[in-house]
């Protein structure tokens, strides 16, 4: 299969995706930052927010049939799907049932999870992304490559040719150059599905167990639309977005829009509860919840459970410098990122994604800016020794891997080694250019500045200035 | 197909978890940290909190000093910018007599050709500039994101310095754990930053959030 390392060196050859990823530094993560600086509460209610779903990880069984007995009241139904073909079998039999012909879609990860829209397709039913930058990708036929901003990779110069051969209605000397030209291109021809969709499709944020509501986080309004106007609603949720009350789920939004794109919080977070009550005149007729498992319950068992906690913010992603440099396509899953490396091989098994967890240099900033105190870089070091213990790394690496923890475990063999490596190493240096040349060596340097060693090394360092200490 | 109880079991095999101060958590809700900002010292400081923060967001702000004055407040903002002087609202109320500022009013859900909706909110969060709109019989959502442009009555006495307290108004007046079908928040007009992560107002929901805030003869300052 075409691995990591791959789909990498693509992207690091792509001039556009390059172009469209130098975006994000003076985009999320500077607006983050702001947005961090004028909370000056903003660690404690991390703390906070980590305590809290560590809280309601232990009791998940509580608070999840909490949840489900008070959707229930308010007339919503639940059903819960073990793996994704189920998920995706119970959303065709509602909508099948109900006669449903159009839907519209809010961004939803889980979709993503269950490829929910080839499975519709399948179905025979006509599906529509409303979020734009699902819209877009939904046009192109791609995956989305960020787990906020779906379409992140893209430039404008991508997207005029999508709408221009997608839209055949319009007029085809118009003018499709400013970013609000698409904008009100899509929201004209997007208006018309949602007046007409007999289902919407919507995820969740959070799930609240006191109320048995379901939260929706939007910018654009599309999940609204989605969720009020057809007659059907149906929400997709994973069952470790429950939180407890509605307290627990504000300290999580405070946290949640600053962290993803900076805002203080979202043009909309909607409160979704049951179907349409006596008397009113709009909102859905049925409310369906649909409760993914699709492994979690094992995770939650196991060492990589703190995983369950992340709430999707993209943080990590926006400030990882490997993510930052290929994108979230090279990671070849629904996700991609710090959180990916680490949910990926545990929804998956790592034997299918080892290389991912390669993606990483254990530089620390994405447990830096986790809002939810996920220790990323652990658990992404706990996922290579596992692929290690179960046979997923090379022959080579296991090799050098294992002659190197051999050395490390003999200090004055190690330090040898050096002294006699070092030299030679900073020797050979001189000569880079030949090096690059011979095969095996080239294509590591050609990505790598490898500095030759400057005098001697840290441990006779260390130990002449132990010398010197009175 | 599963009934969810095999994967409840799993959970509960998972974690053992402490049903009780579960229990405990759900009856009593306690609240996190609320942020200084958020606790505005007085009604007034509450006021130009809630102002400030949804200038901010992309909304604008006039007021009125009665029912009375709404609609022409309305029709202001419509000439202002170049809108039919028609409405859509969730009800009729005898107090804002709306042929008087000759504007046509078509009650219930909103439709697809509404250009501008009409709205109460049910509170104000000062802390980010945020409207609390419940959903009802009289109080449809839809009014809130299909027309192009939502104009929203708040009391200022509706006020409130954090999320928090407007729960507390919602367990008040709906009871504890009882919701309104849709509770939604909201904070300026619709935007997407989805082209080049740069920010386009106006994506599928009103490009234009208009707040008039009631003072009806209060003592609040500001």
């Amino acid at each position: 299969m075409s691995g990591f390392r791959d789909r990498a060196r693509t992207a690091l050859a792509d001039p556009l995706l390059q172009k469209a990823l130098r975006n994000v530094p003076r985009g999320f993560i500077a607006k983050r930052a702001k947005a961090k600086a004028a909370l000056p509460e903003f660690e404690q209610l991390r703390e906070e927010a980590s305590a809290l779903k560590a809280f309601t990880l232990d009791n998940l069984d509580t608070f999840l049939a909490t949840f489900v007995e008070r959707a229930q009241t308010s007339g919503a139904k639940v059903h819960f799907a073990s793996n994704t073909e189920e998920a995706n079998r119970i959303v065709i039999d509602i909508l099948k049932k109900a006669g449903v012909h159009l839907v519209a879609k809010g961004k939803s990860m889980i979709s993503e999870e269950t490829e929910l829209n080839t499975a519709l397709q399948r179905a025979g039913m006509e599906m529509v992304e409303t979020d734009l930058g699902e819209y877009i990708i939904q046009l192109r036929d791609e995956k989305p490559s960020h787990i906020v901003a779906p379409a992140i990779h893209l430039s404008r110069r991508e997207i005029e040719p999508a709408f221009r051969q997608a839209h055949t209605e319009l007029p085809s000397d118009r003018q499709l150059v400013e970013k609000e030209d698409f904008v009100a291109e899509a929201r004209s021809i997007l208006r018309e599905k949602f007046r007409t969709a007999d289902a919407g499709i919507t995820g969740a944020n959070l799930l609240i167990a006191e109320t048995g509501s379901t939260v929706l986080v939007t910018n654009e309004g599309n999940g609204d639309l989605s969720s009020t106007l057809p007659r059907i609603h149906v929400v997709l949720a994973s069952i470790e977005k429950v939180v407890p009350t509605l307290e627990d789920a504000t300290t999580i939004l405070r946290l949640l829009a600053r962290s993803a794109t900076g805002q203080e919080i979202t043009s909309y977070t909607s409160f979704f509860t049951g179907p349409r009550r006596p008397g009113d005149v709009d909102g859905p007729e049925e409310m369906h919840i649909v409760l993914l498992d699709n492994g979690r319950s094992e995770i939650l068992a196991g060492p990589f459970s703190d995983i369950l906690k992340c709430i999707r913010c993209g943080a990590c992603l926006n400030h990882c410098p490997v993510f930052g440099a290929v994108g979230g396509h090279a990671y070849g899953g629904v996700y991609p990122g710090p959180m990916g490396e680490v949910l990926a091989p545990a929804l998956h098994g790592i034997g299918k994604v080892s290389d991912i967890v390669d993606a990483c240099t254990m530089c620390g900033r994405c447990a830096e800016v986790c809002p939810m105190g996920i220790p990323l870089p652990s658990l992404i070091r706990r996922w290579r020794m596992e692929a290690f213990r179960q046979a997923q790394v090379s022959p080579v690496q296991r090799l050098g891997l294992k002659v190197w923890a051999w050395l490390a475990r003999h200090p004055h063999l190690y330090a040898l080694a050096m002294r006699i490596a070092m030299p030679l190493l900073k020797f050979a240096l001189r000569w880079k250019e030949l090096l690059r040349r011979i095969p095996g060596l080239s294509a590591w340097m050609a990505e790598r500045e490898l500095p030759p060693p400057q005098g001697r090394t840290f441990t006779a360092m260390w130990k002449a200035a132990r010398r010197k200490r009175p | 197909m599963t009934d969810g109880k095999d994967i409840l079991a799993r959970i509960r095999a998972a974690r053992a978890g402490d049903p009780e101060a579960a229990s405990r958590l759900l009856a009593e809700h306690p609240h996190g940290t609320i942020p200084a900002m958020a606790r505005p010292a007085d009604p007034a400081a509450a006021l130009a909190l809630f102002r400030e923060k949804a200038q901010a967001a992309g909304a604008t702000l006039a007021e009125v000093r009665s029912r009375q004055d709404v609609p022409d407040a309305v029709a202001e903002f419509l000439q202002r910018h170049g809108l039919p002087r028609e409405l859509r609202v969730g009800r009729i109320d005898p107090a804002m007599p709306w042929e008087t500022a000759d504007l046509k009013v078509v009650v219930g859900a909103a439709e697809a050709a509404d250009r501008t909706g009409f709205a109460e909110a049910f509170r104000g969060i000062a802390e980010t500039g945020t409207l609390m709109l419940v959903s009802g019989p009289d109080t449809p959502t839809s009014i809130n994101f299909l027309p192009e442009n939502h104009v929203v009555l708040l009391r200022v006495r509706d006020i409130v310095g954090c999320y928090e307290e407007a729960w507390n108004a919602l367990r008040a007046d709906f009871g504890t754990s009882v919701m309104p079908r849709a509770v939604n928040w909201i904070t300026g007009p619709s935007r997407t930053a989805d082209i080049e992560q740069t920010l386009v107002m106006g994506a599928h929901g009103p490009k234009r959030l208009h707040i008039l805030l009631l003072r009806e003869g209060e003592e609040t300052g500001g």
